[in-house]
C-alpha cells in the first residue's frame, strides 16, 4: 500500500510539485496521468526515495521514505523513465547485479529465470545490454524493478519507445501484477491508463485535478443529453422536425457531412432522452438518420478538459490558426 | 557493499581503462627503475616510489573518473539510490574496486625490492616505508578521485578536476614557505601530504601519518556520502 500525504517538491520558488495526497490500496493499479512537466517522475522519485520531499510524507507499506528509507525501498522496485541499465553487463549479470544488490534472499536461479520468463526475455538472457533492441532495454528494466518480488511496482512511463505489440505485453503484464502488487503507473497516454488501472489520478502543474475511477471520470464531466447526429435532407425541414420535438432545448446545424447530409448537434433538458422520438419523427417524414450519437466525452476530452479547462484543449485554437495561414491572413 | 565492488571491478576490465591503468604502472615504475637502480647500480629505489608519486597523482584520476560521474549520466544512479542500501556501503564499494585496481598496479614495486635483493643487500625498512606511504597516497588519490566525479555528469570534468585536486593536495607545502604569516604556514606545513609522505620514504614508521592519510581518506569518502546526501535534498 502507498500513501502519500500533502507532498510538495519545491526547486527555489517553483513548486515542481504541490500539496498532493492520494492512496493506493494493494492489489490496485493507480494510473498517473498528466502532460509532460506535470509533475508525474518527480512525484515518483519522491516515492521512491531517489529526492525527498519539502514537504509532506509519503508511506510505502506503512514505512515513511524518509524516516526509514532502507526498509521503505525494499519494499519497492523501481522502472524510472529512463531504464538504469549498464551497457557493458549481460542481461544475466545485470539482473544477478540487481539481485544482490537488492539484498534478494529468493532462491537465485529460479527467481531470475521466472522472471525472465514474465517479461519474456529468455533468448537474450546471454547478451549485452547494449546491443539490444529499445523494445528489450525497457523489458530488461522492467524485469530488473520485479527481482526481488516487491509488494510495490512503481512504474514510470513503462511503454515509451515500445512497439504496439510490445505495448499491448507489457499492459497485459501490469494488469496480471497488479492482482498481488500495488502498482503505481504514469503516463501520458490516456488509452494505456484507461486499459490497465483501476484508478486515475489526473496532475497537472503539480496539483492533483482528478482522483477517480476511469469509468466515473468520465461520466461525471460528460453530457449524455447531448446528441450529435448525421441525417439526410433539407437542412430547413430537420431542423423544423428536431424543433418540434417536447423536451429538445436547442438544435445548431453543424457542417456538411456529405451531399445532402448534415451534422445535427440536439441539446435535450437534462435528463430526458429524445433518441426515440426522433426516430420515429424523422422515419415518419423519410429523413435517414445516417449516425446518432451522444455527446459523451471521451477520457481524452475529459482529461483536456481537466488540464487546460478547455474541452478541445487549445488544440481548436491551433486549428483555426492553420486555417487563417491557409487564407492568407497569418499577419493578423 | 560487495555487490558494488564486483560490478565496478568487472567494468574494470571489460573496459581497457583497467588494463591500461596497470599498464602505466609498470611501464613508468619499471622505467624509473631502470633508470634510477639497475642504470646507475644504486640500491637506494626512492626515486622510484617519488617518480610513481607524479605518475599517481596523474592516472589515479583516469581510474576514478567514471565512478559516479558515468553513473549521474546514465541516470543508472536512480538504480543504486532507490535500493535499499545505504549510501555509506555504496561509497565504500566504489572506492574498494577502484583502491583494489590501483593496489594491483602497485604492488609491483615490492617485486623490484625482492629483485634487487638477489644482486645486493636492499635496506627493506626503506622499501616497506615507501611501499606502505604510495598505498597510503593512492588510497587519498582514489578517495579524492571518487569525490569529484560525484559531482559531475562528465568523466573529462572528472578527471581533470581530481588532477587539480590531487596537485594541490600534493604540493601544498610550497604554499607554506610563501604565506609571510607563521602561524598559517605552520598550519599548512601541518597539512601537507607530501611531508607526511617524505617521513615514510626515510624508512621511518609513524602511526601519526598513518592515522592522517586514513583520516584524509575518511574526510573524502564523507563528503562524497554529503554529495549524494545533499542531492536528494537539492
Amino acid at each position: 500500500m502507498i500513501e502519500v500525504r500533502h507532498l510538495t517538491k519545491s526547486y527555489g520558488p517553483k513548486k515542481a510539485v504541490n500539496d498532493i495526497s492520494f492512496t493506493a490500496e494493494d492489489g490496485q493499479v493507480l494510473g498517473f496521468l498528466g502532460p509532460n512537466g506535470a509533475g508525474k517522475s518527480t512525484t515518483m522519485n519522491m516515492l521512491t526515495g531517489y529526492i525527498s520531499s519539502t514537504e509532506g510524507q509519503a508511506f510505502i507499506n506503512g514505512v515513511d521514505i524518509l524516516e526509514d528509507p532502507i526498509k521503505a525501498k525494499s519494499f519497492i522496485g523501481y522502472l524510472p523513465e529512463q531504464p538504469p541499465l549498464y551497457f557493458d553487463m549481460t542481461v544475466d549479470e545485470y539482473l544477478s547485479f540487481v539481485y544482490s544488490l537488492k539484498k534478494c534472499r529468493l532462491p537465485k536461479k529460479s527467481h531470475l529465470a521466472e522472471i525472465c520468463d514474465i517479461v519474456k526475455l529468455n533468448d537474450v538472457r546471454g547478451r549485452l545490454i547494449k546491443n539490444l533492441s529499445k523494445g528489450y532495454k525497457q523489458r530488461v528494466g522492467f524485469a530488473q524493478a520485479l527481482v526481488g518480488n516487491p509488494k510495490v511496482l512503481i512504474l514510470d512511463e513503462p511503454t515509451v519507445g515500445l512497439d504496439p505489440k510490445q505495448i499491448i505485453e507489457i499492459r497485459t503484464l501490469i494488469k496480471r501484477l497488479g492482482k498481488n502488487h500495488t502498482v503505481i503507473l504514469s503516463s501520458h497516454i490516456l488509452p494505456e491508463v484507461q486499459a490497465v488501472c483501476d484508478r486515475i489520478v489526473v496532475i497537472n502543474k503539480g496539483r492533483i485535478v482528478a482522483n477517480d475511477n476511469a469509468d466515473s471520470l468520465a461520466r461525471n464531466l460528460s453530457a449524455d443529453h447531448k446528441l450529435v447526429m448525421h441525417i439526410e435532407g433539407s437542412t430547413d425541414e430537420i431542423k423544423k422536425i428536431l424543433d418540434s420535438i417536447t423536451d429538445v432545448e436547442r438544435v445548431f446545424v453543424g457542417r456538411q457531412i456529405d451531399e445532402r447530409v448534415y451534422e445535427y448537434h440536439v441539446e435535450a433538458k437534462e435528463g430526458a432522452d429524445v433518441r426515440r422520438d426522433i426516430f420515429r419523427k424523422l422515419a415518419a417524414r423519410n429523413y435517414p438518420i445516417i449516425m446518432m450519437r451522444s455527446n459523451e466525452l471521451s477520457l481524452e476530452e475529459v482529461f483536456l478538459k481537466l488540464t487546460t479547462g478547455d474541452e478541445y484543449g487549445g488544440a481548436e485554437k491551433i486549428e483555426t490558426k492553420f486555417d487563417r495561414l491557409e487564407k492568407g491572413e497569418n499577419n493578423k | 557493499m560487495t555487490a558494488i565492488m564486483k560490478r565496478e571491478l568487472s567494468a574494470y576490465f571489460k573496459s581497457p581503462i583497467g588494463y591500461v591503468f596497470i599498464a602505466v604502472s609498470f611501464l613508468f615504475s619499471g622505467f624509473f627503475f631502470w633508470y634510477f637502480a639497475l642504470a646507475v647500480g644504486s640500491t637506494d629505489i626512492s626515486f622510484v616510489f617519488l617518480g610513481m608519486f607524479y605518475v599517481y597523482m596523474i592516472f589515479v584520476p583516469v581510474l576514478t573518473m567514471r565512478l559516479m560521474a558515468d553513473e549521474n549520466k546514465q541516470r543508472t544512479d536512480q538504480l543504486l539510490l532507490t535500493a535499499p542500501l545505504g549510501l555509506m556501503r555504496l561509497v565504500a564499494g566504489k572506492f574498494l574496486s577502484a583502491y583494489i585496481v590501483f593496489m594491483l598496479g602497485d604492488v609491483v614495486m615490492l617485486l623490484y625490492g625482492v629483485v634487487l635483493s638477489f644482486f645486493a643487500a636492499v635496506n627493506w625498512a626503506i622499501i616497506l616505508g615507501n611501499f606502505v606511504a604510495l598505498a597510503l597516497i593512492g588510497a587519498i588519490f582514489v578517495s579524492a578521485g571518487l569525490f569529484v566525479s560525484t559531482l559531475t555528469e562528465s568523466q573529462m570534468v572528472a578527471a581533470i578536476g581530481s588532477i587539480a585536486l590531487n596537485a594541490a593536495l600534493a604540493l601544498i607545502n610550497v604554499l607554506a614557505s610563501v604565506v609571510p604569516i607563521q602561524a598559517v604556514s605552520d598550519v599548512i606545513k601541518q597539512l601537507s601530504v607530501f611531508d607526511r609522505y617524505y617521513e615514510f620514504t626515510t624508512g621511518i614508521f609513524s602511526l601519526g601519518g598513518v592515522i592522517f592519510f586514513v583520516s584524509a581518506v575518511v574526510i573524502f569518502l564523507f563528503l562524497t556520502v554529503r554529495v549524494l546526501e545533499r542531492r536528494r535534498w537539492a
